[in-house]
């Protein structure tokens, strides 16, 4: 092991192996793991299908990404995905790709998990990865109900909605996914449905592309527990998939604010974008101005110099 | 008995020779010093004893030194001990040799931790000494507050009265003027040169003025040259340079006490190595954060005190469950809830050993000193790396706090570059089971796999991929490989020596910062006659080879430890011990009043323990 310690700044790509060898293009056969566990007719079979078309599309080497996930159904997600991933506990998904995101600028950090996982547990996450505007895409595959403990309320629950913790309806305000985002600060927010792919894959493209923490709610339907649930917001089942007004302006953050405040299925598209600089963006800077005195010293000379302090 | 007399009749005794007192002109050599600070927490006296103990590791001394802090932040009764000795120290000492005292409750409250005999120095605008005890410690009047006044001005509610005593102090013990004059120009030159001038108008006027008469003057006996310039720190400052050192770059902490003095110094460190430290929502995220990290290839580090461990303990298991290396550092404190938090405890051993659900093995270390917690902090990397499993460092307040002197660590030797390896592989069993002990080591995502089979890092039940397995045989055979890891580190690990006889009647156990208490116990317990020994244990999970035979070798075992006698009767690691070894001899010397022992207590309580025992009916 070399003694001449030398790491990385944030910002600073890590040296990535054999640049120049040859590859054949990416196929979604080469990033299909598992076969998924999901109730035939599940939304999450959507988020997972455009997930892996956005890979190819954009031709994303599997060691340059991970997919990251809690517990949920939806949190089974990296299993389906021939890529690095983990499968971490309840809630915690999002500060865990934080750890990912800053300590490895060269990874694409994707986050995937249920309502409950991501805004009930784990909202305490969800809003201080928002407002340090981390570098990951989170997809919040939104169910309005607890699939994988088989019909609990979740956040997102509306009032009315009658689950095994609530038989005779929810009674509490449910969370609003997207004003949440924007009021803890998220730099890219958006919503799309499963029922949408087209739709969905554009603003999973829009996330990739955005230096920030991008966040996706899309509607994904639990079959299983509460089926019928987005048909509002399904043409094909007689409702209407309203998409935001052209004249939106994304920077405006009162107006994004306003138009995710529409009634169900109110509208879907990108609400909201801003380009305030990201944590990880803002951390390489501050390595820079730390080390410009100890330009040309190695880690021990550093430590040295610190050592000569206690004497 | 007659063990139990000589235990007794040395425990009375004074430690090492007090100054000695009285008309002998000149300074009287004395090998070390004890001495106490009593004040309030806003008076500066922490920052004089740090200026003492510097001096001392500067002057190739041994020190240690021992501080309290009221938990309030608008300040209250404070007090800094330090002891300085030309010969080893092992502990903050019992007793002090003089005592300064800044008002009348710190007169008050401390005089009877001086020995007999000796100095107290006390505020005369302050103290109203008590005719009762003039016959038993040598009274010396000083008008700190008016004389700091009349030096610098101000209200002497100001800052500077510290200063006047450090230099009272020096004069006192013909300490290095020039050296410390370094320390005080080091501490308060800044930018406004009048802090600086104050400082050493102050420290001067201490310096000069005349205790004749009333006080001699002592000066330290030489002390052997070390080969190495010495460093001075506290164990906080320990824990985290040793990091830093063992190539640790990437970390996360939510604040708490005694932790948090750990997470400011990495938060200013590391960026000057490239590396990252965050400040998270919770402990919670910051243990989340930093598996993330050590996913991601790094090793990351986290750390806290009591109850940010309890917060911890459901991702803990996910370290153990997905086999990543993680450091996580445990300034223990009082508790349980909020408990003491400004005070020392030795009670997270069992929620170190076995926090989390389910059976979920990770390696325990406890440091026994300051310049042990660096080297610690850099072990517990190199396990964490080594056996792919979460490594908890156990420290405690007193630790961290304290201040010690010890041999610059050679930097260029110990420095270690942690960076990830990226080299493509042909391919890659996360969880191979076919693995020799067990031990497998991750590819971190960046690494490209040649055969296109991607792991996944669970915490579900897995397969040698990590993906989920309702398989009972793979279920028995993963449990067995994370169990089998540590097992096989057992092996490598050093038996531990006993202090004293390696058989006899009674061994004290001790664990992290006990270490020198009880090892002064048994040498003060020797030198009067008395057969004693003590042994260490610093590796508490899994524990070392070679302890159970130890303990067989000794007629009855006292494990000293700042923690509860329990339900049973037993301490925590004295439990641990009893379930390993089923060693029935096995008892405990415990305490919880939030300080650390003092070694005639624990003289005093053996005693106590074995006269009860020499009464049971045989
Ligand atoms: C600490 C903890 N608490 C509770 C659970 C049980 N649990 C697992 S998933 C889940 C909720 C799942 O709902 P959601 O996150 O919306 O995901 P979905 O299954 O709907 O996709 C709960 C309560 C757990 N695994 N861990
Ligand atoms: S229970 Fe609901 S969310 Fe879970 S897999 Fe089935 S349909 Fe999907
Ligand atoms: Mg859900």
């Amino acid at each position: 092991m070399s003694t001449t310690a030398t790491f990385p700044a944030p910002s600073a790509p890590v040296t990535l192996p054999d640049p120049n060898t040859p590859r054949k293009p990416l196929t979604k056969g080469d990033l299909t793991a598992e076969r998924p566990t999901w109730c035939p007719g599940c939304g999450d079979f959507t988020v997972l299908a455009l997930y892996l078309k956005l890979l190819e599309k954009r031709q994303l080497p599997q060691e340059s990404f991970c997919s990251i996930s809690g517990i949920g159904c939806s949190s089974r997600f990296p299993y389906f995905v021939q890529a690095y991933g983990a499968h971490f506990i309840h809630g915690r998904s999002l500060p865990f790709a934080s750890g990912i995101s800053l300590s490895r600028p060269d990874l694409h950090v994707f986050v995937f998990g249920g309502d409950g996982d991501l805004l009930s547990i784990g909202g305490n996450h969800f809003t201080h990865t928002s407002r340090k505007n981390i570098k990951i895409t989170c997809v919040i595959m939104d169910n309005c109900v607890y699939g994988l403990t088989k019909k609990q309320t979740s956040p997102t629950s509306p009032i009315g909605f009658k689950s095994k913790t609530d038989v005779t309806g929810s009674i509490d305000q449910p969370i609003n996914p997207v004003k949440q985002a924007i009021a803890a600060g998220a730099t890219y927010v958006a919503r799309a449905s499963s029922t949408n792919p087209n739709h969905l894959l554009q603003l999973l493209e829009g996330a990739v592309d955005h230096d920030g923490f991008s966040v996706i709610e899309c509607l994904s339907e639990c079959v299983a527990f509460y089926p019928g649930a987005f048909d509002a917001a399904n043409p094909r089942k007689g409702g209407a998939f309203n998409l935001i007004p052209a004249d939106h302006d994304v920077a405006n953050e009162v107006a994004a604010y306003k138009l995710a405040d529409a009634a169900f299925p109110g509208y879907f598209g990108l609400f909201y974008q801003s380009k305030r600089p990201t944590k990880n963006r803002l951390e390489a800077e501050l390595n820079q101005r730390s080390q410009e005195k100890f330009q040309g010293l190695k880690d021990w000379q550093i430590l040295k110099k610190s050592f000569e302090k206690m004497q | 008995m007659q063990t139990i007399e000589k235990v007794i009749s040395m425990s009375e005794a004074t430690t090492l020779a007090a100054p000695a007192l009285g008309g002998a002109k000149g300074a009287s050599a004395v090998p070390e010093a004890i001495i106490r600070l009593a004040g309030n927490s806003q008076d500066g006296i922490q920052a004089i004893g740090g200026f003492l103990a510097r001096l001392a590791g500067r002057s190739e001394q041994e020190v240690m030194t021992f501080m309290s802090i009221p938990s309030t932040i608008s300040g209250g009764p404070s007090v800094f001990q330090v002891r300085i000795s030309t010969g080893e120290v092992l502990s903050a000492g019992d007793e002090a040799d003089l005592l300064v005292a800044f008002y009348q409750h710190s007169y008050v409250e401390h005089l009877r931790s001086l020995k007999k005999g000796g100095i107290v120095i006390y505020d005369k605008d302050q103290v109203e000494p008590n005719p009762e005890w003039e016959k038993d410690y040598r009274h010396v009047g000083v008008g700190i507050t008016s004389l700091t006044v009349e030096a610098i001005g101000g209200t002497g509610r100001d800052k500077g009265k510290n200063l006047f005593v450090l230099g009272l102090l020096a004069r006192m013990h013909d300490l290095n003027t020039a050296k410390l004059n370094e320390l005080i120009k080091g501490r308060f030159g800044g930018r406004d040169a009048g802090v600086l001038d104050n400082a050493l108008a102050a420290f001067n006027a201490g310096y000069g003025y005349s205790l004749e008469g009333a006080v001699e003057t002592f000066r330290f006996s030489a002390s052997a040259p070390k080969s190495r310039r010495q460093v001075v720190m506290n164990g906080n400052e320990a824990v985290a340079y040793g990091l830093i050192a063992a190539g640790v770059r990437f970390g996360t902490a939510y604040p708490i006490t005694p932790w948090s003095d750990i997470m400011e110094i990495l938060r200013r460190e590391l960026p000057k190595y490239g590396g990252t430290y965050v400040q998270c929502e919770d402990e919670i995220a910051a243990i989340c954060m930093a598996l993330g990290g050590s996913f991601a290839g790094r090793v990351a580090v986290t750390g806290t005190s009591g109850p940010g461990f309890s917060l911890k303990t459901e991702a803990l298991g996910w370290g153990v469950m997905a086999e990543m290396p993680l450091v996580i550092i445990d300034v223990q404190r009082g508790g349980p809830s909020t408990g003491l938090p400004t005070q020392v405890e030795q009670s997270d051993l069992n929620i170190a050993v076995y926090g989390s659900h389910g059976d979920a093995p990770r390696i325990v270390l406890a440091p026994a000193s300051v310049e042990d917690a660096f080297y610690t902090a850099i072990e517990a990397v190199n396990l964490a790396r080594a056996y792919s499993v979460p490594v908890i460092v156990l420290t405690d307040q007193a630790i961290g706090s304290r201040i010690e002197a010890f041999e610059e660590p050679d930097s260029e030797k110990i420095c270690q570059d942690l960076t990830p390896d990226l080299t493509p592989v042909a391919s890659h069993k996360l969880y191979d089971l076919s693995a020799p002990d067990g031990i497998t080591h991750r590819r971190s995502p960046g690494t490209r796999i040649l055969d296109g089979r991607y792991p996944v890092a669970t915490g579900l039940e897995h397969d040698e991929y990590g993906h989920p397995t309702g398989s009972p045989k793979l279920r028995m055979d993963m449990q067995a490989k994370r169990r089998k890891k540590l097992q096989a580190l057992v092996a490598k690990l050093p038996v531990p020596t006993v202090h004293g006889p390696a058989k006899g009647k009674v061994l004290l156990v001790g664990w992290g910062s006990s270490q020198g208490p009880i090892r002064e116990a048994v040498d003060r317990a020797r030198a009067a006659g008395t057969e004693l020994s003590a042994l260490h244990v610093r590796y508490l999970n899994p524990l070392p080879p070679g302890l159970g035979e130890i303990l067989d070798r000794f007629e009855r075992i006292f494990v000293v430890e700042l923690n509860d006698e329990g339900l049973y009767g037993y301490g925590q690691l004295a439990s641990l011990l009893r379930s390993r070894y089923c060693n029935p001899r096995i008892q405990g010397i415990n305490k919880t009043e939030g300080l650390t022992f003092k070694v005639k207590e624990i003289l005093d309580r053996l005693n106590e323990k074995m006269t009860r025992l020499s009464n049971l009916p045989a």
